[in-house]
Formats: structure tokens, C-alpha cells, sequence
């Protein structure tokens, strides 16, 4: 058991240390230019000479993404409360989050920039757009799939609104929402980094994107790799956050969290 | 609660009222079937009444009605000769045992069988022994910290009884409540039912499929028969309690179990012929 954990998180480390070996092997032998193709190690001092503004810039992306993702899930899951009172409201407003959700952020975000004034409120605007529609779905598709059992039980036991919504829609709830989290947490990052990119071409921005953009007009392709890496380590960091939050509420009961085990 | 008994009189005449009267009931669904054609039904106090038909005899359609999880198209029904607003006040309370456990995955078993007592707000020193005993009643003591993931079919739906009885109830609905286990489990778990609604002086309406569990079980068996939804016949099980081993594997049990088998049959023709 111990042994075949041990393997599990081994094999990917020797598969990465293996392709880093690779990659510079290839870089040094075959002398790629380092404005072509920069070798690991370039990429890593670049890092280190780079250090301070490439987290000014990983502070700024990540402050607009945490901020896009906090309206999500809040603004997402009033909107699903919303919908699940009543089917008028949903068969009317659903149409239109679909439309938010199929409208490419590419196309709406210099219509946001140029409309809002601050480019931070722009941007987590824009983020917003990308990241709150699986909030809204899940969390809609969770409040209606109470178990109609149970739900007979809270009507036959003349369980109150109050009672109904805290103990059996909530819970019941619970994984769906769980999951929207996920989603949308990789989607605020992804809806963050193409506003700035798209922000970044008029210059009026200083995240993680803005860097790889300015990177490329300098020919700076080790702090690009760099800036690149960043953006894909924050969105590892944040669905692991995730699925650590799914473990520690579902873990004892929904078979989604479950380890093995259990 | 066992502490509110009403008055001896009040009492005396609530033993003469029945506990479920259904006069006329009719039920005619959304899409224009006709579920149930007009019934008339009274169920006695200390009565185990079984309905039984083949599918879509509206079985389970009665017995919603006297759950009130839904209303008769035409007709009344009264619950202890009043109107169903006054279900859930005491010496008047109602539990219901599905066909599934439709236990709450989230909970724990203890707070599964404690839930009733919480909607009824209940304070908690108070549910807190009442949940040990129901637990206690169903063997499940040892379980009560366990998720219902973690229990067999059969602990379940033991659960599932420890909650409808958590309650004191008078009246108990069960709609196929075994159908799902195996016989072993079934057998084991109609004798406990047995024990636990003789002992409680319980009113039992259960719906089954199973011809010997209706024999084992009833005092009364009501047989429907479809086309629409209707009572066939009655079949009165004259056969005194404790019931257990002895009597499911006896002569008289294998007679009984013959004359309603051949009365289903006949509900059966009925109900196809009537097509």
C-alpha cells in the first residue's frame, strides 16, 4: 500500500526530471539560441534575476483572479438560489447566461476596457464573465436534485422553508457546487490572463500576461517561459485548493471525495 | 410524546374512531388516467392492513393519499375523524417508511433518526435517549456513528424504521419497504416489524408485492386489482401473534398464503379484462 503511494508520486517527479534533462541536453548540444528556445536552466536564472517584478506581476494576476472568483461563486450562487424559486425566472434569465457563457472574452474584453475607466475593475470584470456561469449551473442543477424520497419525507414531517432549504437542498446541493468551484477557479485564472493579454496590448496593464507580452517584444523568451510557468503553477495551486476543500466537506459521504480506503 | 394523554373519555372515543376513514376517494392524474376509481376504506386502530395488487392497481397511489403527499381528485379523507391539519399533534402522528432507506447521506446514522424529532424541533436533551432507543429497537446501536454508505441494504432500511418510529407514531406507512432485499433479510426484518407494532400498539398500512409477506404480516389484506385502481376484496389473516418461524412455515400459513394467492389471480383477470 505504502510502496504503491510512494510509486504514484515518484513516477511523475522521474518522468519531469527526465524531460528537463532532455530539453537541456537538446538545448546545449544541438546550441539553440536562447531568444529561439531557452533551456531550462535559462528559464530558472531568468527566475532568479526577474524575482521581484515577476511576483509584482503574479500578485496582480492572482489578486484580479481570486477577486473574479469570489463574485463568482457569490453572484453565481445567488443567481442559482434565484433561479430555483421560481421556473419563470429561470426559463427567462437561463438563455442569457448561456449568452455570457458562448461570448468569447476575447471579444467583449476591449468593450469592458475601454467602458470601465480602472483597468483592475475591467479586468476582474472580464474574469467574472469567463468564470461565473458553472457556478450558476451547478449550483441550480444541485438546489433541484433533491432526492424526491427525502423530499416527501420533509414535506410529510411539515418540515418548514427554513428547515427544508438548510437540511436537505443545501446538502444535497453540496457536491454539485463543489465541483462548479473547480471549474470556475481554473476559469477566472484562464478569464484573468486573456483580459490582461488583451488590456496588455494597449499597455495599460502589469500582471503575469502583460509580462509575456512585453517579454516578446524584447525577445526576453526565458522570462516568458518564466511568466508562463507562474500562470500554470497558480492553476495547479488552485484546483489542488479545491479539491482539498471538496475533500475536507464531502470526504465522509459523497463518492466523488471518497479515497480509496474509505 | 407519552406524557400528553388526553382525557379518559376523549380516549375512549378516539378508540371508536377509525384511524384512517376514506370515503369516495377518487384519484384522476394530470395526464387524465385514472389512478384510483372511487374508494372506500376504514382502517381500525391496531389493524395490520396490507395492500396488494399487481402493478398499477394504485397501491402506492392509496397510500400517498394517506400520507397526503397527495390529494384525492374528489372524495374526503380523515385522519382520526379530522382533517389532516391536525396529523402530527400526539396520539395523532403519522411516519412513513419508503421503498428506499431515503436516508440523507451527509448525516451520520444518529442524525438520520434524529431528524423528525429536529423538524418537530425537539430539544436535544430530549431527542438525544429517544434516538438510542429507536436505535436500540432496530439492533443498530454499534452503527450510530456510521455513514449510511458504510451499512448493508438491510441496516438501512432498519435505519430507515428507527426514524419513522423515533416519532412514537400511531400510524405507520410502509410502501414496499423490503422489496429491494434479499429473502433472509426480509423474513428477519417482518419479524421485527411484527414485534415492534404489537409491542407499540401500531396501525400499520403496508404495501408489498409478496403474497407470503402480506399472509405473514396483516391482520387485513386488501387486494386491488387495475383499471382503473380499485379494491377487489379483503382477505382477514385470522391468526393469533406472536407470529414467527412457526407460523410461516405451518400448514394453516401455506392454506392462507393459497387463498390469497387464488384471490389475486382473480383481481389480476379482473383488472385485465376490464381493459
Amino acid at each position: 500500500m505504502a510502496q504503491e503511494k510512494l510509486t504514484r508520486t515518484l513516477a511523475p517527479v522521474v518522468v519531469g526530471i527526465l524531460l528537463l534533462a532532455v530539453w537541456q541536453g537538446g538545448c546545449r548540444l544541438g546550441h539553440v539560441p536562447v531568444y529561439l528556445f531557452p533551456a531550462p536552466s535559462d528559464i530558472a536564472q531568468s527566475f532568479v534575476k526577474q524575482w521581484p517584478l515577476l511576483v509584482r506581476a503574479l500578485w496582480t494576476t492572482l489578486a484580479i483572479t481570486l477577486e473574479a472568483f469570489v463574485i463568482s461563486v457569490v453572484l453565481g450562487t445567488l443567481i442559482a438560489f434565484v433561479f430555483v424559486q421560481n421556473k419563470l425566472i429561470e426559463q427567462s434569465l437561463f438563455p442569457y447566461a448561456v449568452l455570457l457563457q458562448v461570448t468569447p472574452v476575447v471579444a467583449v474584453a476591449p468593450l469592458i476596457i475601454i467602458l470601465v475607466k480602472n483597468t483592475n475593475v475591467s479586468l476582474t470584470i472580464c474574469a467574472t464573465l469567463v468564470a461565473i456561469f458553472p457556478m450558476i449551473s451547478n449550483t441550480t442543477i444541485g438546489l433541484r436534485s433533491v432526492d424526491p424520497g427525502l423530499s416527501s419525507f420533509f414535506k410529510m414531517s411539515k418540515a418548514s422553508r427554513f428547515d427544508t432549504l438548510v437540511r436537505l437542498r443545501i446538502p444535497s446541493a453540496l457536491p454539485f457546487f463543489l465541483a462548479g468551484l473547480r471549474i470556475s477557479s481554473g476559469l477566472a485564472l484562464i478569464g484573468a490572463v486573456v483580459a490582461e493579454f488583451v488590456a496588455g496590448t494597449g499597455g495599460q496593464s502589469a500582471g503575469l500576461a502583460y509580462q509575456i507580452l512585453q517579454a516578446g517584444f524584447q525577445l526576453d523568451i526565458p522570462l516568458m517561459f518564466a511568466a508562463l510557468l507562474l500562470i500554470a503553477l497558480s492553476g495547479v495551486l488552485l484546483y489542488m485548493l479545491m479539491v482539498a476543500l471538496s475533500r475536507a466537506l464531502l470526504g465522509q459521504w459523497h463518492e466523488s471525495s471518497m479515497t480509496e480506503e474509505a | 410524546m407519552p406524557g400528553t394523554l388526553a382525557p379518559l373519555s376523549d380516549r375512549r372515543d378516539r378508540a371508536l374512531v377509525p384511524v384512517v376513514d376514506i370515503r369516495a376517494a377518487e384519484k384522476i392524474f394530470s395526464n387524465g388516467m385514472r389512478g384510483l376509481a372511487p374508494i372506500d376504506l376504514t382502517v381500525r386502530r391496531g389493524e395490520f392492513l396490507t395492500l396488494i395488487g399487481p402493478s398499477g392497481c394504485g397501491k402506492s397511489t392509496l397510500l400517498k393519499l394517506i400520507a397526503h403527499l397527495i390529494q384525492p381528485s374528489s372524495g374526503d379523507l380523515s385522519w382520526w375523524g379530522q382533517d389532516f391539519s391536525h396529523v402530527g399533534e400526539p396520539e395523532r402522528r403519522i411516519a412513513f417508511v419508503f421503498q428506499d432507506a431515503t436516508l440523507m447521506p451527509w448525516s451520520r446514522v444518529d442524525a438520520n433518526v434524529r431528524l423528525p424529532l429536529d423538524l418537530a424541533q425537539v430539544k436535544m436533551d430530549e431527542a438525544v435517549p429517544r434516538v438510542a432507543a429507536a436505535l436500540e429497537n432496530v439492533n443498530l446501536t454499534k452503527f450510530a456513528r456510521s455513514f449510511p454508505r458504510q451499512l448493508s441494504g438491510g441496516m438501512r432500511m432498519r435505519v430507515s424504521i428507527a426514524r419513522a418510529l423515533v416519532t412514537d407514531p400511531d400510524l405507520l406507512l410502509m410502501d414496499e419497504p423490503f422489496g429491494a432485499l434479499d429473502e433472509f433479510t426480509r423474513n428477519k426484518l417482518d419479524d421485527d416489524l411484527l414485534r415492534l407494532s404489537s409491542e407499540r400498539g401500531l396501525t400499520t398500512i403496508f404495501v408489498t408485492h409478496s403474497l407470503y409477506e402480506a399472509v405473514f404480516l396483516s391482520t387485513r389484506v386488501i387486494v386491488m386489482a387495475a383499471n382503473p385502481g380499485r379494491i377487489f376484496g379483503e382477505f382477514i389473516v385470522d391468526e393469533s401473534e406472536p407470529r414467527g418461524d412457526e407460523f410461516r412455515t405451518s400448514d394453516r400459513f401455506a392454506q392462507l398464503s393459497r387463498g390469497l394467492s387464488e384471490m389475486l389471480n382473480r383481481a389480476s383477470v379482473a383488472g385485465s379484462s376490464a381493459m
